[in-house]
């Protein structure tokens, strides 16, 4: 009765702003409850503003903003740095593309859109809500970045700013450039295959209409070899001077063969040529191409560490503190940091005491504290008061991204695996030219006529239309369906790697860890009520991750006190002071003024009035599912874990993974790297699935690499595929469904060579109508299509992956 | 000079119109993002509506 007491009371004070739960209904406008100031402040804003329709289109669409402080966003006033974010001015009416992460709904694109009622700077704004992006256009002498900025800031939408956008706009031109090639084909193709209708039906012909459009149709099927075909010919070219037979050689031997022969029968009046093949076979394949470019637009796959760098950084110069891009911070500089934000550049600690959290740099998940003269490295995420620091490197020759200037980064990342379909082009060509020969041989003494037609034919008939279809349409398929399993992949050549595999390599911290959860457990004398309502009202105030598991470690029914006084002494603990019992929560050295080696876990310390309970131990938890995916993939591959972290966790690592499998501890990020091209020396193909920043060598290095995070929107290092950690247990299903695509190529090559077989029958024996061929070769892409979308349906829904 | 010519080339001409504006929606954008229009044309300007009556109560 009491539980759902509660549980109502809960459902009734639910921020009217972003639709957490609140403590209490302390902070309120007209019965209108908020969870903090910040999403008061976001109300008032609005209500200001008349924008209160924000609240009616979405349901609780605003972001939780537990902070009401606004950050300093002095360094947009910089005109270098100013000018790199813009996307154009003519000095009065500027535009500028924001990268927003937090935008999730339609209210926020209603209110992202909106913003010319909140300034009237702001001319237009526009969102591109797939790409997270938001376009503002605005008067120079009304507003300027940093106001836009602010407000943006103010509403909850914190902007991401980064400075290195190029090569998305270079995927979009490219992207562009595809849909107006298939826009030309389409155009050629229906109205080739409506000309040709007289063909077809063999009609009479009194007015020799056929002979006019057959001209019709060559100009027709121009541009379509001219324009949309480009890619093809450009491609085998490029494939050709290389030596290497990729299946575009075939693809374009085929298009400029039937474009000839459909020349000279028209223009010799022999026949009305093949154009409606030739329109329909590079529509066919455009379409294959566009089906199997799908990107996954507001994921970045090459992110590198400057995304994930602060783009400016506070500096005290002359006694004065001013904010400047991180670009310019040259040796010597003083830097500000303050809590939670990360070192921009390796620096030596001058004031104040540094803990400093390298997970994501390391993998090792404790705070380092750090004292004075010492050196902090860039990278690091600062928890705890401000401190200032000397930088003693520049910001690209860190410790941390000096990982960058290693060869992998630099170099220009080339499918590192030779396709399926282009292994099978090679011997597929030289095939079809050895048959085509051998007919022309064949018939050479009988009539050259013949012996043309028949060569011709051959090369016409077995352009591997359906070849090279079935691997877009499968793996662009099996993308698709990876991507609604929140398994979100850069290209579809990952999926033929991920079907090669011999080694998987994990990282461990957050990787096979689920960092959010903890498994916390009390050694020590149990704690009686009295006591837990203590340690809880504790835990309550601090921010200290450590705090948070603690807190929820503890049952939600346990009551709460009022601290009478509460110090959080960074990286030591907290101190607080309820009904004149004084409760020390933190490090051994700080609860029991010594120092304990604590074994395989992280221990936290309680004393009440100066009385030792016990303490708290927090241990890593690994994902849910790690045990399940090992086994199920532990015949087919070898494992190894390499982890930043110290050795604490072998032997329950070797409990999953077994007893063969390596596990290498206090890995640097170059370690892991070097690991990684140990293994592909043996010519392994590698798997390595990893998170942070430490990770972001062996993850470019291998040859496929996956990183898991908690949010998609999150940084996270540049690599071939994203996996969001609610997923993991379905990495096995991934990695086998991989396989099975590549399986389903086989099948639908070996259906198109039988096509491919009755054709070729008929184009040496000399007679391939223009009707049969445009006949057989769309029904041999179509069957190809069907098959391949057939199948990989199917075998998902075996999987339950839709 | 058959009639149907006429019509085949005036058809012609109506396909290259149409393959134009393509080329013209591409180019301007209109492919770039094809799911927040979706969401906008279903966004009602309430605002005004409250402004109007509000000028019209004063």
């Amino acid at each position: 009765m009491l539980e759902i007491k509660e549980k109502k009371l809960a459902e009734d004070l639910v921020c009217y702003h972003c639709g957490d739960i609140c403590k209490d209904n302390s902070i309120a406008i007209n019965e209108k409850v908020f969870c903090c100031n910040g999403c008061k402040t976001v109300y008032e804003l609005l209500d200001a503003n008349d924008l209160c329709n924000y609240y009616n289109i979405d349901d609780k669409p605003g972001i939780t903003k537990n902070y009401s402080a606004v950050r300093n966003y002095d360094f947009l006033d910089d005109q270098e740095l100013k000018s790199k974010l813009i996307d154009f001015t003519d000095s009065k009416i500027t535009t500028i593309t924001f990268y927003i992460p937090q935008m999730h709904c339609s209210s926020c694109i209603w209110l992202l859109e909106n913003l010319y009622k909140l300034n009237p700077g702001v001319v237009q704004s526009q969102v591109n809500f797939l790409q997270k992006k938001l376009s503002v256009k605005y008067k120079e002498e009304l507003i300027s970045i940093k106001e836009l900025v602010q407000l943006l800031d103010a509403l909850g939408y914190e902007p991401n700013l980064n400075l290195n956008q190029e090569s998305e706009t270079k995927v979009k031109s490219e992207n562009k450039k595809l849909y107006l090639r298939l826009g030309v084909a389409g155009f050629a193709f229906g109205n080739i295959m409506l000309l040709s209708f007289p063909e077809y039906l063999s009609t009479s012909d009194p007015e020799n209409l056929k002979g006019i459009f057959a001209y019709l149709n060559m100009i027709l099927s121009l541009p379509v070899l001219l324009y949309s075909s480009r890619e093809y010919f450009d491609s085998a070219y490029k494939g050709l001077r290389k030596k290497i037979v990729n299946i575009d050689v075939p693809i374009s031997l085929g298009i400029i063969v039937l474009f000839l022969r459909s020349f000279i029968e028209v223009v010799l009046d022999l026949g009305p040529g093949y154009f409606d093949s030739l329109a329909g076979l590079v529509f066919f394949l455009l379409i294959g191409k566009t089906f199997q470019n799908k990107t996954y637009e507001a994921l970045n796959f090459e992110r590198n560490y400057k995304s994930y760098f602060p783009i400016a950084i506070t500096v005290r110069r002359e006694g004065k503190e001013t904010t400047i891009p991180v670009s310019k911070l040259e040796i010597g500089e003083r830097i500000i940091i303050r809590n939670s934000e990360i070192i921009p550049a390796d620096s030596i600690l001058i004031k104040g005491k540094a803990n400093i959290d390298y997970s994501f740099v390391t993998g090792e998940s404790t705070l380092t504290k750090v004292n004075n003269g010492e050196v902090i490295y860039a990278g690091g995420r600062h928890i705890g008061s401000i401190i200032e620091a000397e930088i003693i490197k520049e910001v690209s020759q860190s410790y941390l991204t000096q990982l960058w200037n290693n060869s992998v980064f630099t170099k220009q990342s080339e499918s590192k695996t030779t396709t399926l379909a282009n292994a099978v082009s090679k011997y597929f060509t030289f095939v079809i030219l050895a048959i085509g020969f051998g007919a022309f041989l064949y018939w050479l003494p009988i009539s050259v006529a013949t012996g043309l037609n028949a060569l011709t034919a051959v090369l016409i008939v077995a352009c591997p239309c359906a070849l090279a279809l079935s691997t877009p349409f499968t793996l662009g398929n099996t993308l698709r369906i990876f991507g609604r399993n929140k398994f979100y992949i850069k290209n579809v050549t990952v999926i033929e790697t991920l079907a090669k595999l011999t080694d998987i390599v994990f990282d461990k911290t957050g990787t096979i860890t689920d960092s959010a959860k903890k498994d916390v457990s009390f050694a020590g004398n149990d704690l009686n009520d009295y006591e837990k309502s203590l340690v809880k009202s504790s835990v309550k105030s601090s921010t200290h991750p450590l705090s948070r598991s603690i807190y929820e470690f503890f049952d939600t029914k346990i009551e709460e006190y009022t601290l009478d006084n509460f110090e959080e002494i960074p990286g030591k603990g907290i101190k607080s002071l309820i009904e004149g019992n004084e409760i020390k929560i933190g490090s051994s050295n700080f609860v029991k003024n010594y120092d304990e080696e604590s074994s395989d876990s992280t221990a936290v310390y309680v004393s009440i009035n100066n009385k030792v309970l016990g303490s708290f131990q927090i241990k890593n938890v690994y994902r849910n599912g790690l045990k399940e995916v090992v086994e199920s993939l532990s015949s087919k591959y070898k494992f190894s874990v390499i982890s930043g972290d110290k050795s604490s966790e072998e032997a329950n690592l070797k409990k999953i993974f077994g007893t063969n499998a390596p596990i290498y501890f206090n890995q640097s990020p170059q370690e892991k790297l070097d690991y990684i091209n140990a293994l592909q020396k043996e010519n392994k193909t590698v798997l390595m699935v990893g998170d942070g920043l430490n990770d972001a060598g062996a993850l470019k290095q291998s040859d496929a690499g996956i990183s898991i995070s908690e949010n998609i929107n999150n940084f996270s290092p540049a690599c071939d595929g994203i996996l969001e950690a609610d997923s993991f247990t379905k990495l096995k299903d991934f990695i086998n469904f991989s396989a099975v695509s590549k399986n389903i190529i086989i099948v639908s090559f070996i259906i198109s060579f039988l096509y491919n077989v009755v054709g070729i029958y008929f184009a040496v024996t000399g007679n391939l109508s223009p009707l049969f061929a445009a006949i057989l070769m769309p029904l041999s892409s179509i069957t190809v299509v069907v098959f391949t979308t057939a199948a990989t349906n199917l075998f998902a829904k075996s999987k339950r992956l839709i | 000079m058959s009639v149907i010519l006429i019509l085949i080339i005036f058809s012609l001409l109506v396909a290259i119109i149409f393959l134009g504006a393509f080329f013209w929606a591409v180019k301007s954008g209109q492919y770039d993002d094809q799911y927040t229009p979706s969401i906008r044309m279903l966004f009602d300007n309430k605002k005004d509506k409250k402004e109007q009556n509000n000028n019209s109560t004063n």
